[in-house]
């Protein structure tokens, strides 16, 4: 294991060319540099239940800045139209406004832009490499797609860990193509256990899909030991950057991964927007998922030609405000600067995690204090169902997540059904991390501590 | 410390229910009346069992699985009063309980027919809730259709 991972290890180094939680060389954000971007969110100013409201649940959606909202209106009030057709100004200036959003987007993660395909979502960015994968193993794509194709001896690996969105479609995908799934577990700490990776990672694996960040735990995968494990056996490495890209500074080049996904709406920008990365020459060759309108060249009623990545990728109308906003969100990120984000972040996770590990009858899932964390941490409490730790924080005006985050085979493997989730960022203060830690001290107590069942 | 609104969604007999509850852990599967209903928000899980009596009510009504506070607590306040009904009752009451857990406030439940379950009147406020407290009944729901098959 890699030292971002050692469960044991009191003061791990950074792990280089990934995120990382090992404090960067950039300035922290100041306690007054937090209060002038929570200005710039109305939302967080809101109460709930007679408290102002503690927003801790940036990991499942972050709130958004005015200027991720004015950037929207701006566009529909003034050049709102259909991208790539159209002869009118207003088309032309939306598909200029379009391009330049991925221009950006492309330049925040170290990409280039026609390696930036939009998709609706994260998992539908996943989805479109595992379909594109399936259409290749049913010939689909030609000579050029071979490389993608799968069959009855070949492998997909994916970790005990993952969301479900970096789950089901590979396991839907071996089903379909005849290929066998096979999983890196996690140890006690839900933490991914690569002592047998190369047992696992063999010359049959084509394909490797793991979090950089996991949702539950926080943990930061080691990237590097396992780009470099595919390597060795040519495997495509699928990243889900879901919790990676939104909270630090990821280079998706010097990462080396073939592909990777993300969200706009757990970065600051909307909903109904995600991004899939891919390497130029595998996006070329990669057969298409949704088809249709505006990813071809020529058609005729018998058959069609496709535009290269990403047009081949972009059926049918665009989310085209919804990425114009999502650059806007990454003009904010970028002017606070990813190191300091990353920074701030890191110190609110390890705040969370010693403070949760204080509090008797709770349980802090993943990594321990002290280890690697981004600015996040579920945790069980002995004899208290997840719903009723959130409804008991919801009344305190602490806003979490409760439930299986998705991650049902990771819950099953920590021994629980559920947890609760406080997770911060940019504009998460100290403050709201120690009213959620006394609201769960709070709970334990109302609810009479470890001595009901612990379902 | 708490809001009289949260006080009023975990009253002490929910509290008592959820601790120490009626009718858990003896699934016996030798009845065709058993019903397995899963939340899957948050993988919550009931199976319940209705064991007919001579006497056209329940000999017994058991169930087993893992939840929150207010599922747990609903189960256990169902397999209780459940014991006393007849299949017909069960049914008209488990419609009387959705109407009322469905009408956020507008509805209470009936102190007289439903007894200390009438506590779970304060989920009807946390939309969000219903279906926990729901689950065991909508379990019952299923089991009745099979019992009648």
């Amino acid at each position: 294991m890699t030292s971002s991972t050692a469960s044991n290890s009191p003061a791990p180094a950074p792990a280089a060319g990934h995120a990382s939680a090992a404090p960067p060389a950039a300035l922290p954000l100041t306690d007054a540099g937090v209060a002038r971007i929570r200005a710039d969110f109305p939302a967080l100013a809101r109460e709930v239940n007679g408290h102002p409201l503690a927003y801790l649940d940036s990991g499942a959606t972050a709130q958004r800045p005015l200027a991720v909202l004015d950037a929207e209106r701006d566009f529909l009030l003034s050049s709102n139209a259909a991208v790539h057709r159209g002869a009118h100004l207003m088309a032309a200036e939306a598909t200029e406004l379009f391009e330049e959003a991925r221009e950006t987007v492309a330049r925040f993660v170290g990409a280039d832009p026609d390696e930036i395909v939009w998709t609706s979502n994260a998992t539908e960015a996943i989805n479109l490499v595992a379909y594109g994968i399936s259409n290749a193993s049913l010939g689909r794509g030609g000579a050029a797609a071979e490389g993608f194709r799968l069959g009855p001896g070949d492998e997909i690996v994916s970790t005990e860990a993952e969301h479900h969105a970096n789950l089901v479609p590979w396991q839907e995908l071996a089903a379909r193509t005849g290929a066998t799934l096979r999983i890196i577990p996690v140890d006690d700490d839900g933490v991914l256990d690569l002592d047998h990776l190369d047992e696992i990672v063999t010359e049959r694996t084509k394909l490797l899909a793991f979090a950089h960040v996991s949702n539950v735990t926080g943990a930061i995968a080691p990237v590097a030991t396992l780009v470099a494990r595919a390597r060795q056996v040519g495997a495509l490495v699928v990243l889900d950057a879901c919790q990676s890209v939104p909270h630090a500074s990821v280079d998706l080049h010097a990462l080396d991964v073939d592909f990777a996904a993300f969200s706009g709406h757990k970065m600051l920008g909307p909903t109904g927007v995600g991004v899939l990365y891919g390497k130029q020459e595998l996006l070329d060759a990669l057969p298409p998922f949704l088809t249709g309108g505006s990813m071809i060249t020529t058609v005729t009623l018998e058959a069609s030609e496709y535009l290269p990545a990403p047009q081949r990728f972009e059926a049918g109308t665009q989310k085209v405000s919804q990425s114009i906003a999502l650059a806007a969100a990454v003009d904010y990120l970028t002017a606070v600067g990813m190191d300091r984000v990353a920074a701030h972040e890191a110190a609110l996770g390890q705040r969370l995690a010693a403070g949760l590990a204080a509090i008797p009858g709770v349980r802090l899932l993943g990594p321990a204090a002290g280890i690697p964390r981004v600015g996040l941490a579920s945790f069980d409490v002995a004899g208290v169902h997840s719903h009723d730790v959130g409804q008991f924080l919801d009344d305190l005006g602490v806003a979490v997540r409760v439930g299986h985050h998705c991650a049902q085979p990771l819950h099953r493997r920590l021994g629980v059904t559920s947890s609760t989730r406080a997770s911060s960022y940019l504009y998460t203060t100290d403050a709201e991390v120690d009213r959620a830690l006394d609201a769960v001290a709070k709970t334990v107590a109302f609810f009479g501590g470890p001595e009901g069942s612990a379902a | 410390m708490s809001s009289s609104e949260l006080q009023s969604l975990y009253q002490q007999v929910i509290l008592d229910h959820s601790k120490h509850p009626h009718g858990k852990g003896a699934l016996s599967g030798d009845t065709a009346a058993s019903s397995c209903q899963i939340n899957p928000t948050c993988g919550d899980e009931i199976t319940l069992e209705l064991h007919p009596g001579a006497d056209g009510t329940f000999d017994r009504v058991s169930w087993d699985g893992s939840g929150c506070a207010i599922s747990q607590a609903s189960a256990s306040l169902l397999a209780g009063l459940a014991e006393d009904w007849t299949p017909a009752v069960l049914r008209e009451r488990i419609g009387q309980f959705r109407e009322a857990l469905r009408s956020r406030g507008a509805i209470e439940i009936d102190e007289e027919l439903f007894e200390d379950a009438a506590a779970l009147g304060g989920v009807s406020r946390y939309t969000a809730r219903v279906k926990c407290a729901m689950l065991a009944w909508v379990a019952a729901e299923d089991a009745l259709t099979r019992l009648d098959a």
